[in-house]
């Protein structure tokens, strides 16, 4: 395993207006090791997508640069996997040929048996066996996501970038996503960059969380290290005797430190009080027993 | 759902009896000249009960007269779709495209097929014999062509950016991009400017047939005219409209099957 696989050095996305430059993301500095999973985590328009879409090529860079596996990226790829937030999937091809779509580009020297394998090995795994040839108008938007984050993995790619993908799902589903996702990126080894505001979702997937301040000029506020054992299962990790602390971690520096005007960085932390957020559930009053519901009640940006 | 197939055919009987009283208590009573409803069909007969028969070139069945204006038709409306949905996708593709050709394509538009014929004919004076014909594509296909521009540019912009995201991160090469994600996105607005362009050429064929005088259902119309056998003038615009009235149809039925998602 080498070090920093990926390297984000100085990003920073400008854009002008007429009444100045509106910055974006300013001075974002990130290494990520080869098969980490690591989250960004933030409010809200705070530039996270921002970053991720860059790294993904779909937005342009204003300074810094991006390296990825030793080469400086421009422009997208499919060397990089990407699960949008909606599905979007292709409505005209099933879902077969949404992914067949990306293997064709990708593995354009196999034969026509092996791309098909390739292409029914993925969606089988993630569980639409019997669906492969429905469109996706006929699938629910659970079974969509399943097939976008199949066509993300069919790719092989070099790193999996993932923008806020279960954020359109209800929260069965999305658990139920979630392990789907995190026994792939298990098996394949895939190093993956998620953008979410989801606590527990973070927590569960991350080997390590970076939190983003707020923008204008968003850029890196803490790292967090993430480390209940993998395989990771939801229950096991929730009663982890970790879990609170991180969670609360995170939740404080959400609530209070993403706040941060870049110019104070240095100055003693603002109180509390005068903070300006939505009222957050009490998070140390629910027992350590409770059951998943409850966290999802808890989480930063109910849907 | 009885009563509601009933209505399904009760109801427009009722509404082309109405219009037929109308028609007979005006030919008896003001249009002196206008053939009765009876009196008309009486002399479309022949060219009703031998629709493919062929007694002179201005003399023939109703519809071989149909199937020399579709054949017409056709011709310009293919020259109009193969002309205005590429005008369209770069319409849509290309904001500078726009600004350049948007402020002609408007005016040009609203011009009449009767406007454009002479300089069809012109056009096309040195083809000798075939002037006519090619002055008649030509206008049908600058007349006709305008929807599918318009609606194909409408398509092209409204293409979600998830789908031009999908083509970009997997590194579709611009062929590819156009015939997997382009094209398959616009066709439901492009079938719909399709439709309406039918519509157009159908239009504008009986007008050109007028002018250029070629057997044909708007030929025969203006021989008629010339003739004064205003039954005739009757039939040809039943024709006219029932024969509108069912490309529209099989166009909307060929456009709901593009209808994705």
């Amino acid at each position: 395993m080498s070090n920093n696989y990926v390297e984000l050095s100085n990003l920073s996305k400008v854009y002008p207006t007429p009444k100045g430059d509106a910055v974006i993301v300013k001075d974002f500095n990130l290494k990520i090791q080869k098969g980490e999973f690591v989250t960004l985590i933030g409010h809200s328009g705070c530039g996270k997508s921002t970053v991720l879409s860059m790294l993904a090529g779909l937005n342009d860079i204003s300074a810094g640069g991006i390296i990825l596996a030793g080469r400086e990226l421009s422009g997208a790829g499919p060397d990089r996997g990407v699960v949008f937030q909606s599905p979007s999937l292709l409505p005209w091809m099933t879902a077969f040929e949404n992914v067949m779509l990306g293997v064709e580009q990708v593995f354009f020297t196999a034969g026509k048996q092996e791309r098909r394998e390739i292409v029914e090995y993925y969606l089988t795994v993630v569980g639409l066996a019997d669906s492969m040839d429905k469109k996706p108008a006929e699938l629910s938007q659970g079974m969509r996501q399943r097939v976008g984050i199949a066509r993300a993995f069919a790719l092989k790619p070099k790193m999996l970038l993932l923008d806020e993908p279960f954020g359109m799902l209800d929260s069965l589903t999305r658990y139920e996503l979630q392990q789907v996702l995190i026994e792939l990126w298990r098996k394949n080894k895939i190093t993956a960059l998620m953008v979410t505001h989801d606590v527990d979702e973070a927590l569960f997937l991350s080997d390590r969380i970076v939190c983003m301040t707020d923008g204008p000029a968003a850029e890196v506020g803490e790292i967090m290290e993430v480390n209940f054992p993998r395989p990771r299962e939801r229950k096991a990790v929730m009663e982890h005797p970790d879990y609170y602390r991180l969670r609360e971690q995170l939740i404080e520096f959400l609530e209070v430190r993403a706040h941060r005007q870049p110019a104070a960085q240095a100055g003693p932390k603002p109180p509390v009080a005068p903070v300006v957020s939505p009222p957050q559930p009490p998070v140390e009053k629910i027992p350590p027993s409770a059951d998943a519901e409850k966290f999802s009640k808890a989480r930063l940006n109910p849907a | 759902m009885k009563t509601f197939k009933l209505d399904w055919i009760i109801l427009p009987l009722l509404g082309m009896l109405a219009v037929l009283g109308l028609w007979e208590i005006s030919s008896l009573t003001w249009a002196k000249d206008l053939p009765t409803p009876a009196k008309t069909w009486e002399v479309s007969r022949p060219y009703l009960a031998e629709p493919f028969a062929k007694r002179g070139e201005m003399d023939q069945g109703i519809l071989r007269f149909i199937w020399y204006s579709l054949i017409l038709v056709a011709k310009g409306y293919t020259l109009a779709l193969i002309i205005g949905t590429p005008i369209g996708f770069m319409l849509g593709l290309s904001p500078t495209f726009t600004k350049i050709f948007d402020p002609i394509i408007q005016v040009l538009r609203p011009v009449s097929p009767l406007a454009w014929f002479p300089l069809g004919l012109m056009l096309f004076l040195s083809a000798g014999r075939n002037a006519s014909e090619l002055g008649a594509l030509f206008t049908i296909a600058v007349c006709s062509m305008w929807p599918t521009v318009l609606n194909t540019a409408v398509g092209v912009r409204a293409i979600p950016q998830d789908y031009l995201n999908v083509a970009k991160v997997l590194k579709l090469s611009r062929t590819k991009t156009l015939f997997k994600v382009l094209i398959p996105a616009t066709l439901p607005y492009m079938f719909t400017g399709f439709r309406l362009s039918l519509g157009i050429a159908w239009l504008v064929i009986v007008a050109v047939e007028m002018l250029i005088g070629r057997p044909g259902i708007g030929g025969f119309l203006w021989q008629e005219y010339n003739s004064a056998i205003y039954e005739h003038i009757i039939l040809c615009i039943i024709t006219i409209g029932v024969v509108g009235f069912i490309l529209d149809r099989l166009m909307s039925l060929v456009e709901k099957r593009f209808k994705t998602a």
